[in-house]
């Protein structure tokens, strides 16, 4: 019998219903919520006249316009305000736990919900946020779902959805110093395109992925999206076991054993990377497949088809960088490090590691922004605030901040930023703000030098 | 939001034709705030649509008052990026109820779908070709029979089959809710949940 997917298990295992020649009807473990993507599925279900179906396999969390500084005062502006109202007295109203601001457990919904034990192996879990597919790391069926089927979430716990196509991404090779797993995820996406995986769901496998910690394994998946992948997965194994173990809503001991890929199952396409001569990477262009290794230049015109040609000079004319050019010296004024990409308790010491003993440039604005209330206090334990504030650059409270910049962590007009987030689109920083994606090392590099660096000459 | 029921459209068209045109253009962050549905068709594309003082940009092809049309022509990968249903509601409010492209991003085709946009996706060259020649004429009226799953201009000298699940065209064009379909359904997800171990 030909074998079965990960993939395939956990979807399979789901179905509660398959309409003939329609969607499945999939049952969901986990539904995550946040302010910005639910008012309007709460108002849906209010004139629907129906409570949320389970409301105890919903958790919710303000992250996306909260202020990372002076958490414990009124948020100023007002429709932020008013949004993180509603989330709340929506959740109050349908019973749902909210872990809201100056909460233990807040921070980022991608950060929290694997942290706190509530993404386990073999389920399926959505929210209405397209980096949903982090919680693959874990072994789970995880992606990102617009409003209205938020508001079919909370009404039935299921989801109408089509099963994607299989995709395997082979990762082998020795890791060379300085680079990441977001380097890595970089890479893959450059290589494959921004729409390289659109209608797959992506399972990662090999050498290099079954050495990541959980932490870098949750920076892949959380990037899947970039390539137009529905999600990406990893297979669990002791790590996984390991990092579930203790958590504060873990379920006990899993089972992980059953979660892999069966030895004669067959993928839709499958694609081998090696990454043995990997340098770090950092984005020239606007979108996260326009990316370089640091010490190269950007890809000359010329050598591109017409359409290729036309989207870069596009992006080259908002970033203000040439054809051919190399962006390693370029001068930067922002640094963020922080995101559900990139803001975990690995990403801040990779970035103390740097910073230690040093100073930040005088020329640059540095934002230090972890993504949970939990990983701001285990970076205290640990020392790294210390770290940071020495260097001049003091740890802020979580939240998607200059992510997205929803907040007041706006990057201005113009001004270059080297962030560890996930897109570098036009203005999503700041209207007219040119993004530069990067790993956290190499983000703490260039905010000790204020310009582009590579941080291997800190290492 | 249920959908509405779609009815067959003739239209001019509007001739975007960029790649990978992602959801924070389409609305950017910063116009997610509000807790209704609202009208998000003001901020459509607000970053394109107008200069950094308010003005208008006159650069910018919804600006062109020789276009305009319930039809929106896009490059590839149209609608990449995050899952704001914002990005659907503003076309949607802005009067766009076609949009073509050689492919769709998953969330955004769906959330689409759930706010009665119909997204075609057809061949790249036939998007160039259909660019240039609104680009030249753009008086050129086409008609969508999404029964018939055609696309075409008044004329038929381009007449082009485009493909849609059958379930979708049958919710799109009956104008059905899928969230009362799956509360119909809830004997069966409890039974399901009483299978389910842990
Ligand atoms: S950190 Fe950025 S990508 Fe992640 S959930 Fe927040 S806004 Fe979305």
């Amino acid at each position: 019998m030909k074998g079965k997917t990960l993939f395939d298990k956990i979807w399979d295992s789901h179905v509660v219903h398959s309409i003939p020649e329609g969607p499945d009807v999939l049952y969901i473990d986990r539904h995550y919520i946040h302010e910005v993507t639910s008012p309007q599925a709460f108002d849906g279900l209010g004139r629907r006249k129906v409570k949320v179906f389970r409301p105890r396999q919903t958790t919710a969390t303000a992250d996306h316009n909260v202020p990372t500084i002076n958490q414990h005062l009124e948020v100023k502006d007002l429709l932020s305000r008013t949004q993180l109202d509603k989330l709340k007295e929506n959740c109050d109203n349908h019973d749902i736990e909210l872990y809201d601001l100056n909460h233990e457990f807040n921070g980022i919904v991608h950060v929290i919900g694997p942290e706190l034990g509530y993404t386990q192996p073999g389920m399926t879990i959505v929210c209405g946020d397209s980096h949903t597919s982090t919680h693959g790391a874990f072994g789970a069926i995880a992606f990102g779902i617009g409003t209205s089927e938020v508001e079919m979430v909370l009404a039935t716990q299921t989801i109408l959805q089509y099963k994607p196509l299989r995709m395997r991404i082979n990762v082998e090779g020795t890791i060379q110093k300085g680079v990441t797993s977001k380097d890595i995820i970089l890479y893959i996406i450059q290589t494959l395109g921004v729409d390289g995986s659109t209608g797959y769901f992506v399972e990662y496998a090999g050498s290099v992925i079954r050495s990541m910690s959980m932490e870098g394994r949750m920076t892949v998946c959380n990037m899947s999206i970039e390539m137009g992948a529905r999600g990406g997965l990893i297979a669990p194994d002791g790590i996984t076991e390991k990092y579930i173990k203790n958590r504060q809503f873990s379920k006990g001991k899993i089972d992980y054993i059953d979660y892999k890929t069966d030895d004669n199952a067959t993928f839709d396409k499958e694609v081998s990377i090696d990454i043995s001569t990997l340098e770090p990477i950092v984005t020239y262009g606007t979108n996260p497949a326009m990316s370089i290794p640091i010490s190269k230049g950007i890809p000359k015109l010329e050598n591109l088809n017409e359409n290729d040609r036309e989207s870069l000079s596009k992006s080259l004319r908002y970033m203000g960088f040439r054809s051919g050019q190399r962006i390693e010296g370029e001068k930067v004024s922002y640094i963020f490090i922080g995101s559900c990409t990139n803001g975990r308790i690995e990403d801040l010491r990779d970035a103390a590691k740097i910073l230690k003993g040093r100073k930040v440039a005088d020329n640059v604005t540095v934002w230090i922004v972890p993504g949970s209330n939990q990983v701001a206090l285990q970076a205290k334990q640990e020392g790294l605030d210390k770290i940071f504030s020495d260097a001049g650059a003091a740890m802020r409270q979580p939240g998607c901040s200059a992510c997205l910049a929803m907040n007041d962590d706006k990057v201005p007009a113009g001004e270059i930023c080297i962030a560890t987030s996930n897109r570098n689109f036009e203005g999503r920083q700041g209207v007219g703000a040119k993004t530069i994606l990067s790993s956290p090392l190499t983000a703490a590099a260039s905010a000790v030098t204020g310009i582009i660096t590579d941080p291997r000459v800190f290492l | 939001m249920s959908a509405l029921a779609f009815k067959n459209i003739t239209s001019t068209a509007v001739p975007l034709g960029i790649d990978n045109v992602d959801t924070d253009q389409i609305i950017p962050a910063r116009y997610l705030k509000a807790v209704t549905r609202g009208d998000f068709g003001k901020n459509l594309f607000a970053d394109w649509r107008y200069n950094s003082d308010g003005s208008i940009n006159k650069d910018f092809i919804l600006n062109n008052p020789i276009y305009e049309g319930q039809i929106l022509l896009t490059g590839k990968n149209f609608g990449c990026g995050s899952s704001r249903e914002h990005a659907a509601w503003a076309l949607s409010d802005y009067g766009f109820k076609v949009i073509l492209s050689s492919h769709f991003a998953d969330i955004f085709k769906n959330n689409a779908l759930n706010n009665g946009i119909l997204p075609i996706q057809i061949s790249e060259e036939i998007i160039a070709n259909l660019l240039k020649l609104v680009s030249s004429k753009p008086e050129t009226k086409f008609i969508v029979d999404l029964d018939k799953q055609i696309f075409s201009t008044v004329d038929k000298s381009i007449t082009e089959n485009f493909q849609i699940n059958a379930f979708k065209k049958e919710c799109m064009l009956k104008g059905y809710d899928s969230i009362d379909y799956l509360i119909n359904l809830r004997d069966k997800v409890e039974r399901y949940e009483g299978r389910k171990v842990g």
